[in-house]
């Protein structure tokens, strides 16, 4: 009778099987495959579903998508855990493509920021003045939310109160929540509280719990909100694949990658606008 | 087997004193049976001798070779089939296999549970599982078998039975030491009888002698305090 | 409320293959998780349980501690170990499912050691004199013992599914979410709820606990049918 052998077979079978689906996950990504390091607003606005599966079909690399905050991401790209970045705070591609990180960086599209609260409105900020707007908010301590993640809407948002003169830290209070979270848990929260909101237009056409809140001001060339792209500098870090990476670049910014972004449409809205080459601005 | 001896035994866990100052000399061969009262320090004595307890002072001598082996009052079985319980207590052995089987089949035999080999021993009833608690024992060929009150537990008719058992094992040379409440069992089984007491050892003689007529006033209280058994091992 | 709990239910209906594809992902790394943490827990606490040295109550202690280790801290870490920059960047581990099996393991394992070394102690205060009487060394008695309470292991082994996969924390961080490769049951419910399309994940949360009870009922049959024939 071997009885205690049998136990120590099981562990060990126990071992195979842990061990098992590690083999049958790629250790490493398959060849035809990159990281995107992106923003939550192009992943929660569904732009990427939409767009990827053309990219797939056309040169069989499989685009896995990150979604981060814009800071998050290009983080992520500096520690060497992506070959591709697709953000939005251009200050910060700016400084990304200084420190060497990226040699160049890309103009694809644009979307523009929508100050979102209640449709009561009670601060009075309807129209097409955000630094009005804002300014309005603080005076009337009316709740606003705020990313509060170092994400490029966030960095829009304070530029946004800079823009208004008005120094944040100074007048914040109860009434200003900062949540540090994504686009859409962001637009959660201030649908709970009732509260006004910085939000990028993709995010807030694919969002489905709205309850009453609508958008109030757009239109300023201010809320612009233009998006790059990066292919992460093969000489900082060894393991960018270079050659699927920039494929996935160069057709974002040609004619069949553009008009894949322009076709994206909610309810009838284009999410997104093409950029590529000369920006235009809206 | 030489005898086994203990001198001047010390014993404290926890802070309490189990023994104190036990010296004791157990004959090479037949039944020596270990009485008194509850926490006399009966069962610690048993562990001692076995190893498992270690004396916090005194000395200790089991004759080096001795193979011993121990039944507890509940039969500590593993969930396992009969065979599989028995051949646990070959595994130190180093047999071979076809040896290790044989002794198992034997062991079960002995004790008539073969026909149930292949069952859970956790199934068993109790004396079916102080049995087969008692063929683990026997399977390693012991030189020294401890009981730590075998059939406490049991009816009747299955402490007849495990008492025929131990008497066999004994009588094949096998030496026993038990503990027992049951004097009448001692009666049956015991050639000679220590008396504890407190930790210590106060009487040891002839089963017979030491029962009918203590010397001590330690082992006449026991003794008295079990009037029954008394009256029936006078009677046998 | 009502509103959305029938949208739910609409919704179940239409639960197309992703949805299938997500839960096999997750069943697969939360299994594998459990699968390692057993493997490595059980002989651990089974060790602890049947040995005693110095410091072991440090240990048994801080093994307790462990079984509540936040899972966005194990998250943080093993990124900044798989990180391309990181100790182990060079596996290129980080965002696959390797990664998320490896932050599930390291929370199943001192889980399933703290409760195998509490089940293993309680079956030694039955056992253990006679093990040792028997003359089985300290491996020998931990194997047996193993053996012994291998039904009420299996408790544990649920104890540590249940935990693997209903986290988020771990596997979104070094997972990284990503539609198709390492979108898991959790993940894909946060993402949904962040989309405000509330009815879709609490129909992919029915989903989860759906399969949670059904790995739970495979392991009771299982575990009765084994308890039927072995006693």
């Amino acid at each position: 009778m071997d009885f205690p052998r049998r136990s120590v077979l099981t562990l060990g079978l126990l071992a195979l099987l842990g061990a098992s689906p590690l083999g049958a996950f790629p250790a490493s990504a398959e060849p035809a495959s990159i990281v995107v390091a992106s923003t939550t607003s192009t992943e929660q606005s569904g732009l990427f579903k939409h767009i990827l599966p053309a990219f797939a079909a056309k040169t069989g690399i499989t685009v896995k998508v990150v979604a981060l905050g814009t800071g998050q991401a290009l983080d992520a790209a500096r520690r060497g855990d992506a070959d591709v970045v697709l953000v939005h705070d251009r200050a910060a591609e700016d400084a990304f493509v200084a420190q060497g990180f990226a040699k160049a960086r890309f103009d694809v599209m644009y979307n523009d920021f929508v100050l979102v609260g209640p449709k009561g409105d009670a601060a009075g900020t309807k129209g097409t003045d955000i630094t009005a707007a804002l300014r309005k908010i603080a005076a009337a301590k009316a709740p606003f939310v705020s990313r509060g993640d170092r994400s490029g809407t966030h960095s829009a948002e304070l530029r946004s109160w800079k823009e208004a003169g008005i120094d944040l830290a100074a007048v914040k209070g109860e009434w200003y929540r900062d949540v540090g979270q994504g686009m859409g848990p962001a637009l959660n929260t201030a649908f709970a509280l009732g509260a006004y909101i910085l939000a990028d237009r993709g995010t807030w056409l694919a969002f489905k719990n709205r309850g009453d809140l609508a958008i109030l001001v757009e239109g300023d060339k201010r809320l612009f909100n233009p998006y790059g792209v990066m292919l992460v500098d093969p000489d900082k870090h060894p393991t960018v694949k270079v050659k699927e990476g920039q494929a996935f670049i160069d057709w974002l910014v040609s004619p069949k990658g553009q008009d894949s972004i322009a076709a994206y449409r909610i309810g009838g809205e284009q999410l997104f606008f093409p950029s590529a080459g000369p920006v235009r601005a809206p | 087997m030489a005898g086994i001896t203990l001198t001047d035994i010390r014993l404290v866990l926890n802070r309490t004193t189990i023994l104190d100052s036990l010296s004791l000399a157990i004959p090479p061969s037949g039944i020596t049976a270990l009485v008194g009262p509850n926490g006399a320090g009966k069962s610690a004595t048993l562990r001692v001798i076995d190893g498992l307890l270690v004396p916090t002072g005194g000395s200790l001598r089991v004759p080096g070779a001795a193979r011993r082996a121990f039944v507890f009052q509940k039969p500590a079985l593993i969930r396992a089939s009969a065979a599989a319980n028995v051949a646990l207590g070959l595994v130190p052995l180093s047999l071979s296999r076809a040896e290790r089987r044989e002794r198992t089949r034997a062991a079960l035999a002995r004790v008539g549970l073969a026909h149930r080999a292949g069952d859970p021993a956790t199934r068993f009833s109790g004396g079916e599982q102080q049995r087969l608690a008692l063929a683990r024992a026997w399977a390693a060929r012991p030189d020294l078998l401890l009981l730590d009150e075998p059939t406490a537990n049991l009816d009747p008719s299955a402490t007849e039975l495990v008492e025929a058992l131990i008497a066999e094992m004994a009588a094949e040379g096998t030496k026993v030491v038990l503990v027992s409440h049951n004097l009448a069992q001692v009666a049956r089984l015991a050639a000679d009888v220590i008396v504890l007491a407190r930790g210590r050892a106060v009487e040891h003689g002839p089963t017979r002698t030491t029962l009918l007529s203590p010397r001590t006033p330690e082992a006449r209280a026991y003794f008295d305090g079990e009037l029954p058994w008394t009256s029936l091992a006078a009677a046998s | 409320m009502t509103e959305t709990l029938h949208e739910t239910f609409a919704r179940l209906a239409t639960l197309d293959r992703d949805v299938v594809a997500i839960a096999w992902l997750s069943l697969r790394v939360s299994l594998s998780a459990v699968a390692i943490g057993l493997v490595l827990g059980i002989p651990l606490g089974a060790f602890l349980a049947v040995t005693r040295f110095r410091g072991r109550s440090a240990l048994v202690g801080l093994l307790n501690a462990f079984m509540g280790l936040p899972p966005v801290i194990v998250g943080l870490v093993l990124y900044l170990v798989l990180s391309r920059s990181g100790p182990f960047g060079s596996l290129g581990l980080l965002f696959t499912p390797g990664a998320m099996v490896a932050a599930q393991a390291v929370l199943a394992t001192p889980l399933v050691a703290a409760l195998t070394r509490q089940v293993i102690a309680d079956a030694e205060d039955h056992l253990g004199e006679q093990l040792r009487s028997l003359g089985l060394s300290a491996p020998r008695r931990a194997g047996v013992l193993i053996h012994d309470t291998r039904f009420s292991l299996v408790t544990t082994a649920l104890a540590a599914f249940g935990r693997a996969i209903s986290e988020i924390g771990a596997v979104l961080v070094v997972g990284g979410n990503i539609d198709g490769h390492t979108r898991t049951m959790t993940t894909a419910i946060s993402l949904e709820t962040q989309k405000g399309d509330l009815s879709l994940a609490l129909a992919l949360g029915l989903v989860l606990i759906g399969l949670v009870v059904t790995v739970n009922a495979v392991a009771a049959l299982l575990r009765g049918h084994a308890a039927r024939a072995y006693g």
